[in-house]
């Protein structure tokens, strides 16, 4: 029986289950910020055809909206006319709409394709009189109100000069779909799925997106509902029934809302072995061990590896495992590019022969800053 | 023989073609349920099978088995109404009685089901991989500070309050020195320094030769503040204020004096065979103002340098009077479920107040999540933990760590007799007559304990990998990893799991 893409989301709403999947992923970073065109990023997943299974796919692209660099770009799925009506009046009610498109789309590429937007917002200068301080927080609060609130929407990213295209099929389909290739940008994540109990719905494909965060994912988190009851601690809801969504959460709660240094917000999700630490008195050992300590929900439990796209502070891509590497992931360099994947197969099919290219250890991040910015 | 008599409970059968006649079971027997005349004289209305008559007899003669004695059947006036109101009848006083509550309520603990790793997330195997128990006790910072360091690098600047670390999440109950012995004292604290974590020294104070095992102990403030100096705050690992036990909630303690011997009057500083009697309330508690004030009394005394924490039985409004402690200053809460154990209580108390640990550390857990605090600090669950798989679905429903008390002494001989508030304890556990107590070797107790942490460890650890996972933490509070079985749908709710199959 053919079930809606509404229905899917409701039954997974009212049910309360995770999708798990398997999955392939690939990362692109200039760190000079050269625009790097989406043809680069499809060919890299199309290398690794064997890790999806056609239900799911999806891209993230930094900078690709030049003309909009001050507005969060609002990517949104919607079931049908109503959703996107009840959306829209969410939005006009809430911030400024600078410009509301069609996201474009070749349609008869994938089956049954939802109603996808995207709205370029500021947020206003006040709310009830007050005015508002942190936009971000605006914004993240925003999203959750429109992911729990609006029946039939999701919002696939809400981040400044970025978006997330993401949908149901292969990689190769779906880059189709959204015309990949046309796209420009100096960071690129991308995704194929294979997730083991569910039809697969446009909702549950990666990226996951918050704010600047965007989050790509093979694996499945163990600690899962620990790290979702920590968060909800602080005003997040996860509301997309899949542990990807956390992580993209987490990171934003560590790095923005409380002020922790990225690459140490990297290590609280994956925090080196107590026994790594012991005896040792530097500074990074005890920053570390106050970590460990202070956000112990924080640390994603069982097998991951994930690449996650930021310009949230500054620009940058890190690749992360598990602290015993049950997934795989290669990294290399070539001039001023760093590329990160599930497969080295997929790093040579777009950079040829890298300068170098390395097994990242277990637990320890791989981060590629864009010069010259702040992070 | 007086026709009012109680019948006995037990039959005590000694094989006549067995038996030596050597008399050591009538030795044995503290309850003085064996006499030698010509043959050795069982009189089964003093036993109360705690087989230490079974268990030392050189010829295996002896075996106690439940009386046959029919007593006629009646739905409602079950064999235990009978005996207590022919208690009562004979004593008019409340019935007293020790360890947990002996009614069979039902155990939420066996309608918790664990879960399991299959393909998607794989299985890790504790013998190949790391697997970290690790657990710290304390309060937590709601953020870290960090700043540049002068060679650069990034500086943890926030200095973290004192936490103290247990190597299992698993650590010693409060049990008095004066409920039980001072061997049981000293085999506590010797496995909990060699295994990692802590003992608690219950309201008695500590013995003058338990000082020695400070790191080790959370030594408790209770209402008769027996034992209570500098001294005995600034040896301790962490400080514990009691304000009520599982086992007997809203109720104070009572050592008869009796058993306040020379060395427990010098321990409880109070007079030799004078009554140690603990209030129900502390008499400078009778609000969560009051409680703030005495928690910052010991901080002040400690200068700020050990975690105080405050104990609560588990009662109906426990998550509210929790959200109250946390802000009060605590920088942990023990909450103490209903079916823990206690030296003496009434049995009313025992049986009847509180609620189970399972569903109060659930709602405790999730009233401070509500409220954002949860983090900040440290949760000790207890009150009837048996096995591994309990402590494992403790955390899981939210507990930091746990707290035994019945399992630890089961393990170095008690035999549940329930005869704790006796002072007879044949097992030298729960007395101070000192030749009942040569009969606990320190040393094997201690090897005991150290066995019963490591293979529960061991289990943790196996369940943690069934779970894939490799750090406690990740089961913290992970109640997605739980189903109910046969439970009804409040229950469910009240817990936070989903039922087996959904």
């Amino acid at each position: 029986m053919l079930v809606s893409p509404r229905e899917r989301k409701e039954d997974a709403l009212s049910r309360g289950f995770r999708i798990h999947d398997g999955c392939g992923v690939a990362g692109i970073h200039s760190e000079k910020g050269r625009r790097i065109p989406g043809s680069r990023i499809r060919k890299a997943l199309d290398a690794m055809l064997p890790r999806y299974n056609g239900l799911g796919a999806g891209y993230a692209g930094y900078g690709i909206y030049p003309r909009y660099p001050d507005c969060y770009a609002i990517h949104l799925i919607l079931d049908d006319e109503d959703s996107l009506r009840k959306a829209g009046e969410l939005l006009s009610g809430s911030v400024n709409i600078q410009r509301e498109e069609e996201i474009p789309t070749r349609s008869r590429t994938l089956e049954d394709p939802p109603l996808l937007r995207r709205f370029f917002i500021k947020p206003p200068e006040q709310t009830r009189g007050l005015p508002i301080v942190d936009p971000d927080s605006y914004i993240t609060n925003l999203v959750m109100a429109m992911n729990s609130g609006v029946k039939g929407c999701f919002v696939m990213s809400s981040g400044k000069n970025m978006g997330v295209f993401k949908g149901v099929g292969y990689p190769g389909d779906v880059a189709d779909f959204y015309s990949i290739e046309d796209y420009q940008a100096s960071l690129w994540l991308g995704h194929g799925r294979f997730p083991t109990n569910s039809p697969g719905w446009w909702g549950g494909a990666h990226p996951f997106n918050i704010l600047g965060w965007s989050v790509v994912h093979n694996g499945e988190i163990s600690s899962y509902d620990a790290n979702r009851r920590f968060l909800e601690q602080y005003g997040y809801r996860c509301m997309l029934q899949t542990d990807t969504e956390l992580v993209a959460y987490m990171l934003d709660f560590l790095n923005r809302k409380q002020g922790m240094p990225l690459e140490l917000a990297c290590r609280a999700l994956a925090p080196p072995f107590w026994d790594k630490l012991e005896g040792m008195t530097t500074a990074q050992a005890e920053a570390l061990r106050a970590i460990r300590l202070v956000y112990p929900n924080a640390m994603l439990n069982g097998p991951f590896s994930i690449i996650i796209g930021t310009n949230q502070n500054g620009n940058a891509m890190i690749g992360l495992t598990d602290r015993i590497k049950l997934r795989p992931l290669v990294a290399a360099r070539r001039g001023e590019e760093t590329y990160i994947a599930s497969e080295e197969c997929a790093i040579r099919s777009v950079c040829g022969q890298p300068d170098e290219l390395w097994m990242p250890r277990a637990g320890e991040p791989v981060i590629s800053i864009a010069t010259g910015e702040p992070l | 023989m007086n026709p009012l008599g109680i019948p006995p409970e037990f039959h005590v059968v000694v094989d006549i073609d067995r038996c030596q006649l050597c008399g050591r079971c009538a030795q044995e027997c503290s309850f003085g349920a064996i006499r030698k005349t010509e043959r050795m004289e069982a009189d089964d209305r003093k036993c109360v099978a705690c087989q230490r008559c079974v268990a030392t007899c050189p010829q295996g003669a002896i075996m106690v088995e439940k009386h046959p004695l029919a007593f006629a059947p009646h739905g409602t006036w079950s064999e235990k109404f009978r005996r207590d109101i022919w208690r009562q009848a004979e004593t008019g006083r409340a019935l007293l009685g020790g360890t947990g509550t002996a009614l069979s309520y039902p155990t939420l603990f066996d309608h918790i089901l664990i879960d399991s790793c299959q393909v998607t997330n794989p299985p890790i195997d504790p013998l190949r991989e790391p697997m970290e128990l690790r657990t710290y006790i304390g309060r937590r910072p709601r953020g870290l500070e960090f700043v540049e360091g002068d060679l650069g690098g990034i500086e943890l600047k926030t200095v973290l309050p004192p936490n103290i670390e247990l190597k299992t999440p698993i650590t010693f109950g409060a049990m008095s020195y004066g409920a039980v012995s001072l061997e049981t004292h000293k085999a506590l604290a010797n496995s909990a320094q060699e295994r990692g974590t802590v003992m608690n020294s219950g309201e008695g104070g500590l013995h003058a030769e338990m000082r020695e095992y400070g790191p080790n102990i959370i030594v408790q403030v209770a209402s008769g503040r027996f034992g209570v100096n500098m001294d005995y705050l600034k040896l301790a690992a962490a400080i514990e204020i009691k304000i009520g036990q599982g086992a007997k909630p809203g109720i104070g303690g009572h050592l008869i004096g009796e058993k306040v011997t020379d060395a427990i009057s010098e321990t409880r500083m109070i007079p030799t065979g004078t009554d140690a009697i603990s209030p129900a309330p502390h008499h400078d508690i009778y609000s969560i103002e009051d409680l703030s004030q005495l928690i910052y009394a010991l901080k002040e005394a400690t200068e700020y340098r050990k975690p105080v924490l405050v104990k609560i039985a588990a009662v109906h409004n426990v998550a509210a009077i929790s959200s109250g402690i946390v802000r009060a200053g605590a920088d942990g809460i023990v909450i103490d479920g209903f079916r823990g154990g206690t030296g003496a209580a009434p049995e009313v108390i025992r049986d009847h107040h509180g609620i189970p640990i399972e569903p109060a550390i659930a709602a405790v857990d999730d009233r401070l999540r509500k409220e954002g605090i949860r983090d900040e600090v440290s949760l000790i669950a207890s009150g009837g933990i048996r096995c591994s798989s309990d402590v494992a679905k403790t955390i899981a429903l939210g507990a930091d760590a746990v707290a035994i008390g019945t399992a630890a002494l089961i393990a170095i001989g008690c035999r549940v007799c329930k005869q704790c508030h006796t002072g007879l304890c044949a097992w030298g556990i729960c007395t101070q007559k000192p030749e009942l107590r040569r009969r606990l070797d320190v040393n094997t107790a201690t090897n005991r304990l150290c066995n019963l942490l490591d293979a529960w460890s061991i289990e943790l650890k196996e369940i943690l990998g069934a779970l894939g996972m490799n750090a406690i933490e990740s089961l913290r509070g992970n109640r997605d990893r739980l189903r109910g079985i046969g439970l009804d749908h409040t229950t469910l709710d009240v817990l936070g799991i989903k039922p087996a199959g959904g």
